[in-house]
């Protein structure tokens, strides 16, 4: 780990001013993600600072119904807090099936949403990657990928990103609210990642220095009839390879409202909506998610180690959708 | 309470950790963690290319680094003597470390960098920039590569024709089993702090065995044997890589040129290519049989990795040589040179992998003929040897067997695959039999009567999680007929002198031997009323002599394994609901820790069925995701309640009647899941492990494929 | 202000202040471990993927090995070595040692600092994922077996112990009552 000076901010402001002084700034949050990395050489900031004592932490009730996590909210109280788990049960689910319950107590809202990815080859400093060295290449297309992904992907890069979280939040429209020195600001979190095509190394559309500072959902009371499912090679403590978050709402055997976004097979959060667009208006089935699911897993783009996640998704989509319709008609 | 005075001995009754307080109160030191005044920390800089040659290493800016105290590499190493043999054989020459500038294989030792402070060294090992001429490397494992070739000393053991036997055979089976690169990872990493003291090289180390560990650092280093001095009081597990490894020859050799102690550890992904795994194989089984299961043929060939600079053979046909008899009957080894880290034993070197191939196999056999897989078991079961010819010391398979059904719940078993259903979840059972030889190598122990009329014992064991000193303090008080607690235990301090290393089952086994004699001989000098004298009276012994006497026979420990599996289809996701293991392994010293031990095997056999694979790049010839989050091992919620139970089984000829459980509990354990998971949905996987990826690939070809 | 790595800090640890100059590089593990003396916490991995090193900091279990130490000044910090009460073992130490829930006992300090914080957490009416019904209105989940399981995953334990750990953390919560905690996590 190269040496790096170390400053607590006073405040959004003085957080921006003290990350705009220095070339190689970086937020310091929980540090589950970041201090690893900086273990491995593979992030070399010449300063941190520290947000975790930023009054950014609150969790609360938007006028509308909705609900703002405040960006340094642990991922635990995310998770715990009775409002998160009656509104968006998905939600919740998605954060505890992240990590590990020490992780989870570390890791913050923000820094869960700027996580890098878990491709092997980019955590071996030793080896190429583009998205650590641009124009190193990416061994992955060629060497161990049977968990990389199969859509939104590019001939230059095929990591998935690794957020649980941003999976739940992605299927309930979640805007993500940020400051620059220029002052607040916000966007959908559908437009925090930006398409891989041959830059993968540009994993954010926030602005340099950008802080985030909150994430809103917007009111959903579809949401409150949601779950999340996560595929993975052990029961627990460990990423996915397939996970869902759906929401679903059935009225006279219709689908009414549904909400869809899978994890672990795309660089972001995918939203579903070529599917979710296929079930609006019309029979809340199995025959009816399968169709769906197919319409938009049409556009998957697998390596041979990773066909299986296109049947995974597929059945795990119908899988879920179904629990939740039957539930709703019980 | 005098054991023997209420007729109840100390040996075979549960007692609690004699180091246990201070394993949960965190005072227990491992070797990272015992202080020393001027301490220096060096840290290891790995290869980044699978072959070729160290063109330069550039030193000196990393050496004006703040808190470099010194970099070593092929340049200025001192020399290292590597024409040995120490206890396990020819010398690894990766303990060679920086003779030369040949790179063998990927993360292949190139320097050492020690600094004042362990990130500042860290960091500094990070800089060291290295030149390398890389060569073409060859890293890619399969049984169809024709290089392959039989180890020397691993020829082919034989009888009758197999051919003939597999074509006047009603039922054959032929199939290939696949396992993959599998890591001990135990949860210290490896750790040495070495210094001059007195004329002395002192090490504090984990490993396996001091007097191993001593032995080879003399050779190493040309040193006169009495001046030095290992010693490994806690030991954060080993399963088979913590031998000597080059993390010890780094410290001494910096502790030695800095006349300063040095600490010198491994990083978990360091771990990934310095202390050994478990290498791939590739298997193929072919059994004969008349219709109603009586083998007429069987057939092992067992295909596994080794690396350019030692000959490794995983030695995976074995447990068909002690299972099961056929007139015609072959098992067969190969072996495959490659550019990669040099595999070595791993808990149940051999029988782990073999057992999966042969047990899948049996079961398959099973299904063909029409035959509950237990009973197939017991139809098979020889009366001797089934090469040999010899008799077995004591063989209670059969025991396990129907005692383990009859626990398990087995005759209630619907033989018919993917019949049973619980939601989205397919249920099955499976079984399998296991192997483990019981062996006994020559030690010493010391007895000594204290003049406060206690006992101490000392004998160089190593207590890698086994309750090694626990275990000794029982079979000491029996032998002293006195109180467990009347006896202090002292192990893993190459001053005590030679004995076995915790390894093979056999550390258990050869320790109480030794000491149950020293106690006998201490209590045959006693005399009954005299006074001890201040300095006590000590008796020592060395087993060598009865070793040595014991007369020729199959000596095996065995077992039966039950599993219950549920799996979906539609996500892959396979969870073991129950296990049940029934042992036939010798006395139990300790039931407490001797259930955790077996329960423990049984887990990595879980972890072995279900998660443990290292994936081989073959572009850069190292482990992708080298860490904890890339190889996954079993977590506590794969983990279902599990039971382990044994039989009555003591070894006629042993003086306690232990055969050893280290290994044995891992055994069996993946083809009894494998086979169940065949049960829960006629699906048979043939190669580890069973990932929900490969659940699912499976689950679209027909059943029973 | 010209650029600083290091910085003389405070760390409160088992209640007892301890002043420092440290590396920013310096894990709280390694603080704790090289500087302290508290060599308690493990080093496992030093990725946070195996949860030896795991402490509670306010009350809340954490793996040490990410947190920077002079991230952790202002916080109290609870080792393996300050979770009895004196000589009483707390009842999950107890319970380990009972029931044998470890082997090699490198992973144990961890396990048994997370085992106190997840029989908190679950006082506190903290779902997990093995929680079927998340929403409040479900009412807290009891501890099962498979709730510890699921809450007890972040401590790898490579010996298998996990069994008799399952065991010894159902036996302390059972024999928790209310107010008698050493450590009572802030959830």
């Amino acid at each position: 780990m190269k040496e790096f000076d170390y400053r607590r901010a006073d405040g959004v402001s003085g957080a921006l001013a003290l990350h705009g002084a220095a070339p190689e700034a970086r937020f310091l949050g929980g540090g589950t993600n970041l201090v690893d990395l900086m273990k491995t050489g593979i992030e070399r900031p010449s300063l941190l600072v520290d947000i975790r004592e930023l009054p950014l932490d609150g969790i609360e009730a938007t006028g509308d119904g909705g609900l703002r996590i405040g960006a340094t909210a642990t991922n635990s109280d995310t998770a715990a807090h009775p409002e998160v788990r009656r509104r968006y049960p998905a939600l919740a689910q998605a954060l505890l099936a992240g990590a590990s319950g020490q992780l989870r107590n570390m890791a913050t809202v923000g820094g869960n949403l700027l996580q890098r990815t878990r491709c092997g080859y980019f955590s071996d400093a030793t080896g190429p990657c583009n998205k650590r060295v641009p124009g190193s290449g990416c061994p992955a297309i060629e060497g161990e990928h049977h968990n990389h992904a199969i859509l939104g992907a590019s001939a230059h890069c095929v990591a998935t990103h690794p957020s649980d979280m941003a999976v739940a939040l992605a299927a309930f429209d979640a805007v993500v609210a940020y400051e620059t020195a220029d002052g607040p600001d916000e966007m959908p979190l559908a437009d925090l990642y930006p398409p891989v095509g041959d830059t993968p190394h540009v994993e954010t559309a926030l602005p340099a220095g950008a802080l985030i500072t909150s994430v809103t959902l917007p009111p959903a009371p579809v949401a409150a009839a949601s779950r999340y499912r996560k595929v993975r090679e052990r029961a627990s403590f460990a990423f996915a390879i397939g996970s869902v978050a759906a929401a679903l709402e059935v009225r006279d055997g219709t689908v009414h409202d549904v909400r869809l976004a899978f994890g672990a097979v795309a660089p972001r959060p995918w939203r579903a909506q070529t599917a979710e667009k296929a079930l609006a208006g019309g029979p809340a089935t199995a025959e009816a998610f399968a169709a769906a699911a197919d319409a938009e897993l049409a556009a998957a783009e697998p390596l041979p180690d990773n066909e299986y996640k296109v049947p995974l998704m597929r059945d795990l989509a119908v899988s879920v959708l179904t629990e939740l319709a039957e539930e709703a008609g019980a | 309470m005098t054991a023997t005075a209420e007729g109840k001995s100390a040996v075979g009754t549960a007692r609690v950790r004699l180091e246990g307080l201070d394993k949960v109160t965190g005072a227990a030191k491992y070797a990272g963690e015992v202080d020393f005044d001027g301490l220096a920390y060096g840290h290891l800089v790995l290869s980044t290319v699978a072959r070729g040659r160290v063109r330069a290493v550039h030193a000196d800016p990393v050496l004006a680094l703040p808190g470099v105290v010194g970099v070593w590499h092929h340049g200025n190493a001192p020399r290292v003597n590597t024409d040995f043999s120490g206890m396990l054989g020819p010398v690894d020459p990766l303990l060679g470390l920086f003779q030369n500038d040949r790179v063998p294989h990927a993360g292949w030792p190139v320097a050492l960098v020690v600094a004042e402070t362990s990130e500042q060294a860290r960091e500094a090992a990070d800089a060291l920039a290295v030149d390398y001429d890389p060569e073409p490397h060859d890293v890619v494992f399969g049984a169809d590569r024709p290089e392959a070739y039989t180890p020397p000393g691993q020829e082919d053991r034989s009888k009758g024709d197999i051919e003939a036997g597999l074509a006047a055979s009603a039922v054959v089976v032929d199939r290939e089993y696949s396992t993959p690169e599998e890591y001990h990872n135990s949860m210290e990493p490896h750790a040495a702090t070495a210094r001059w003291e007195g004329g002395r090289l002192e090490v504090v180390d984990s490993n396996q065995g001091t007097p191993m560990v001593a032995g080879d650092l003399a050779q190493l280093f040309s040193l006169d044997p009495e001046s030095v001095r290992v010693r490994a009081e806690h030991v954060g597990g080993a399963f088979g890589n913590k031998g000597t490894r080059p993390h010890l020859v780094a410290a001494v050799m910096a502790a030695t040129a800095l006349q300063r102690p040095v600490r010198v550890t491994l990083t978990r992904r360091q771990m990934f290519s310095l202390v050994g795994y478990r290498p791939p194989t590739a298997q193929r089984v072919r059994l004969g049989a008349d219709p109603d299961g009586r083998l007429r043929a069987l057939d092992h060939e067992a295909c596994s990795q080794t690396s350019t600079t030692i000959e490794y053979t995983e030695l995976s046909a074995t447990p068909a040589r002690t299972l099961y008899d056929a007139d015609a009957h072959r098992t067969a080894h190969r072996l495959l040179r490659l550019d990669v880290p040099s595999p070595t034993f791993m808990r149940a070197p051999g029988e782990a992998p073999g057992s999966f191939a042969l047990e899948s196999a049996l079961d398959e056999l099973a299904e063909k003929c029409g035959v509950d897989p237990i009973e197939l078991r017991l139809r098979n079961e020889p009366e001797v040897g089934p090469l040999s010819g010899l008799p077995f010391s004591s063989r209670n398979l059969r025991a396990c067997l129907e005692e383990g059904a009859r626990r398990f719940g087995w005759a209630d078993r619907d033989p018919r695959p993917g019949v049973r259903r619980e939601g989205r979840w397919l249920l099955g059972t499976g079984m399998a039999a296991a192997t483990f030889p019981s062996g006994a190598v020559p030690s010493t122990a010391s007895a000594t009567a204290e003049a406060d009329g206690s006992f101490t014992v000392g004998v160089n064991a190593s207590d890698v999680g086994t309750g090694a000193r626990t275990a000794m303090a029982l079979v000491a008080a029996d032998a002293l007929d006195t109180d467990p607690d009347n006896v202090k235990i002292r192990i893993a301090d190459s001053d005590l002198g030679p004995a076995m290393i915790a390894g093979g089952s056999m550390g258990t086994r050869s320790w109480a031997w030794a000491v149950a004699e020293a106690a006998r001989e201490l209590r045959e000098r006693l005399v009954p009323g005299a006074e001890v004298p201040p300095e006590g009276i000590t008796a020592r012994t060395d087993t060598g002599a009865a070793i040595g006497a014991l007369a020729q026979k199959e000596r095996y420990s065995f077992a039966a394994q039950f599993a219950e599996v549920a799996v979906d289809p539609a996500s892959g996701e396979v969870r073991v609901r129950r296990m049940l293991g029934a042992f036939a392994a010798g006395r139990i010293v300790n039931p407490l820790t001797a259930r955790s031990q077996l329960l423990g095997g049984m887990v990595w056999g879980l972890s072995m069925a279900l998660h443990e694979e290292a994936a081989r790049d073959r572009a850069s010839g190292a482990v992708v995701g080298g860490d904890l989050a890339g190889y996954h091992v079993a977590a506590n919620a794969d983990v279902p309640d599990m039971e382990a139970f044994w039989v009555d089984d003591p070894d006629p000829d042993d003086p306690v009647g232990i055969k050893g459980i280290g290994e044995i509990g891992i055994v069996g354990a993946a083809a009894a899941i494998g086979n169940a998971v065949w049960h829960a949905t006629g699906v048979r996987h043939r190669h580890l492990p069973i990932r929900p990826d490969r659940v699912l690939a499976a689950g679209r070809e027909a059943p029973g494929a | 202000m010209s650029p600083a790595t290091s910085s003389t800090i405070t760390l409160t640890v088992n209640g007892e202040k301890h002043t420092l100059a440290v590396d920013h590089r310096t894990t709280l593990l390694d603080a704790l471990r090289e500087r302290l003396g508290l060599t308690g916490s493990k080093k496992g991995c030093d990725q946070g993927q195996c949860g030896a090193c795991t402490v509670l900091v306010d009350g809340r279990r954490t793996v040490s090995c990410l947190q920077l130490a002079v991230g952790a000044e202002g916080r109290e910090v609870t080792t393996i070595e300050g979770v009895a009460d004196g000589d009483r073992l707390h009842p999950v130490q107890q319970a380990f040692l009972d029931l044998d829930g470890y082997q090699c006992g490198y992973c144990t300090p961890g396990q048994i600092c997370s085992a106190v914080a997840v029989i908190e957490e679950h006082a506190a009416g903290w779902p997990s994922v093995a929680t079927g019904d998340v929403r409040p209105e479900a009412g807290a989940p009891e501890l099962t077996a498979e709730e510890i399981r699921e809450r007890m995953s972040g401590n790898l334990c490579r010996c298998g112990a996990y069994v008799s750990i399952v065991q010894a953390v159902a036996r302390a919560a059972d024999a928790r009552t209310p107010g008698t905690e050493a450590e009572g996590a802030t959830a």
